[in-house]
């Protein structure tokens, strides 16, 4: 990373090429130990870094452009992916893909927010920021589900729904509102996993599951810390306030029912050993599945109602 | 005579905004087209602009007057309460914010429920009220309207709620964007019952207000001139760094695009929505 904010990513970064350039020469002449001490002060400062993280230290690493993505979640757990396009109204949006895939010998449909890596496929994923299209893609793909009762995986991780006037001339609002309606319909199981950025109602539009799950330094907020400094301080720059205010990280949110399970991260992060990431998020989901498939679609739809009829904070006198 | 009684005037609170875009005073101003008008004669066309149609903004005791019949209205659910979950503080603590708000405005928190007749016809009516931290929709919000969806899939009564809100409400954070999963999943049960839910959407109505139950009715009706969208028009105005064009995410836009019903001027809102409800429980 290195770059701006995430300094506190820099010393780990300086060890991890201290560590990559001895390697690259001949052994001998203590190189050996000097290694084997490396790599031990690596793991330790990594441990220590990851433990004090702050909330806006959590969402830049929730951020992080190596973190694994939904179709790296996909190659790394699933086999026989077909991905489906388009939403049969308007378009095809590349920010939400969706598909049927094999998990673990069970045949499933995937949706979930997509990001790009290089600068070309960030614009083209739109920054994993969907259009309405995209989350009308995504419950074609659930309705799908539905009629041939296959559980949903969804995987969450969006800065939000996009804001441009083509969204809202295409009803942004509805597609969520929608989605809302519709996946408190559904009668298979859904597991949704929350594996970077949680971004508001773009995110909970693919996000009513039966169960809802965390990676340890994704964040999930109402509104990103920027836009919460920007509104409440008048000041995009207290965004470390409003990241801390807010409550947006993983333990906050299993605190306040809003997680049922945090996936924890391989150490120094999920973008640091993206496949010990994914193999930790498809036990979770596989624990989750198991519990999930024995239930009867009527009590599938009572119980994820009640779930999130339960949340919010209120004093009754 | 007037067909609003008065309503109550609030106590001045450092740091709020005026409750009401009309000033005390015999005249007014016309918010749209700047005509000097009689403030009993805007009372009296429903605070609706004689000269140019403006609606100006309705508090939810007059939009309760408006829609509901006088004789055996109730309301619901008054003993729910908002807390401060969090702990917030911005540049103020959220608990001193919502004081201050209860302090000036008479009520606990930003929707208010009733149970009664409009035009004859039984009805659970929820509303919100722009003068209350605009309108935002904290855990309070979520749940009293929440309640009023069970409570009207329970007694077979229509749902009509009335939107003014400028989103979730940051304060509580995550919770206030749970509320929008917890009412959608009262309406799919309103659904499931076969009993019409009615969303109203008068200005503004955004964010997370919009994007789950306003535009979740069997019908969608709005205000004339209502700003209606999912992001507000700040936001999209830096995303795309240009200014929007004329009546961007206004009633008739929205119209136009195909996400509401019907734009129904203020005067005939209530027998119209008496109409849709007739002919939707005629089974």
């Amino acid at each position: 990373m290195g770059t701006g904010d995430a300094g506190f990513e820099e010393p780990l970064v300086e060890l991890r090429r201290q560590i990559e350039e001895l390697e690259r020469y001949p052994d001998g002449a203590g190189r050996g130990r000097e290694l084997g001490r490396l790599r031990t002060r690596l793991r330790r400062e990594t441990e220590e870094v990851f433990r004090h993280l702050t909330p806006w230290q959590t969402a830049l690493v929730a951020r992080h452009a190596d973190r694994p993505f939904t179709l790296d979640y996909v190659q790394a757990l699933m086999g026989d992916w077909v991905e489906i396009h388009g939403d049969r109204a308007y378009g095809d949006d590349p920010a939400i893909v969706a598909g049927l895939a094999d998990f673990r010998g069970r045949p499933v449909v995937v949706v979930g927010h997509q990001k790009g890596r290089s600068t070309k496929e960030r614009i083209r994923r739109n920054f994993g920021q969907p259009r309405p299209e995209g989350y009308r893609k995504a419950l074609r793909a659930m309705r799908l589900a539905e009629r041939f009762r296959l559980p949903v995986l969804s995987f969450v991780d969006t800065p939000g729904a996009y804001p441009g006037i083509d969204a809202e001339e295409r009803g942004q609002a509805e597609a969520i509102a929608r989605n809302l309606l519709e996946m408190s319909l559904l009668r298979v199981p859904v597991v949704v996993t929350i594996t970077g950025e949680g971004g508001s109602g773009g995110a909970l539009a693919i996000g009513i599951g039966n169960r809802v799950l965390m990676l340890e330094h994704a964040v999930y907020s109402v509104i990103s810390p920027e836009g919460c400094a920007a509104i409440l301080w008048k000041d995009q720059g207290r965004k470390e306030e409003a990241a801390a205010a807010m409550r947006i990280t993983a333990p906050d949110l299993l605190r306040l029912g809003v997680v049922d399970a945090i996936v924890p991260e391989p150490p120094g992060g999920a973008h640091a050993d993206p496949q010990e990431a994914a193999a930790r998020v498809g036990e979770a989901i596989s624990k989750a599945l198991r519990e999930l498939v024995r239930l009867d679609p009527e009590r599938l739809v009572a119980e994820r109602r009640k779930r999130f009829r339960t949340l919010g904070s209120f004093l009754e006198s | 005579m007037a067909w609003f009684r008065k309503a109550k005037t609030p106590k001045a609170v450092r740091g709020l905004p005026a409750r009401s875009p009309v000033p005390e005073g015999l005249w007014v101003r016309c918010e749209e087209c700047r005509e000097v008008l009689f403030a009993r004669e805007l009372e009296r066309s429903l605070r609706v602009c004689p000269k140019c149609g403006h609606h100006f903004r309705l508090d939810a005791p007059e939009r309760i007057r408006l829609l509901l019949d006088e004789a055996g209205a109730r309301e619901l659910f008054a003993s729910v309460r908002p807390t401060d979950p969090l702990r917030f503080r911005d540049t103020r603590p959220y608990a001193d914010r919502l004081h201050a708000y209860q302090e000036a405005v008479g009520v606990p928190d930003a929707v208010q429920v009733l149970e009664g007749t409009l035009a004859g016809i039984p009805v659970v009516l929820a509303v919100m009220d722009y003068r209350f931290m605009g309108g935002s929709m904290g855990s309070v919000v979520g749940e009293k309207i929440t309640r009023a969806a069970e409570h009207a899939a329970e007694k077979h009564r229509p749902l009509v709620v009335v939107s003014a809100s400028g989103g979730a409400r940051m304060q509580e954070g995550i919770l206030s964007l749970m509320q929008m999963a917890k009412i959608s999943g009262a309406l799919a049960r309103l659904r499931e019952r076969r009993v019409p839910y009615l969303s109203v959407l008068t200005d503004p109505t955004t964010g997370g207000v919009t994007a789950s139950f306003a535009m979740l009715g069997d019908l969608n009706i709005a205000e004339p001139g209502a700003l209606i969208g999912f992001a507000g028009p700040r936001v999209i105005e830096q995303t795309i760094r240009q200014s929007l064009p004329e009546g961007f995410q206004r009633s008739e836009f929205l119209l136009e695009h195909g996400f509401l019903d019907l734009v129904v001027p203020r005067p005939e809102l209530k027998e119209t929505l008496a109409r849709c409800l007739r002919l939707l429980s005629a089974a």
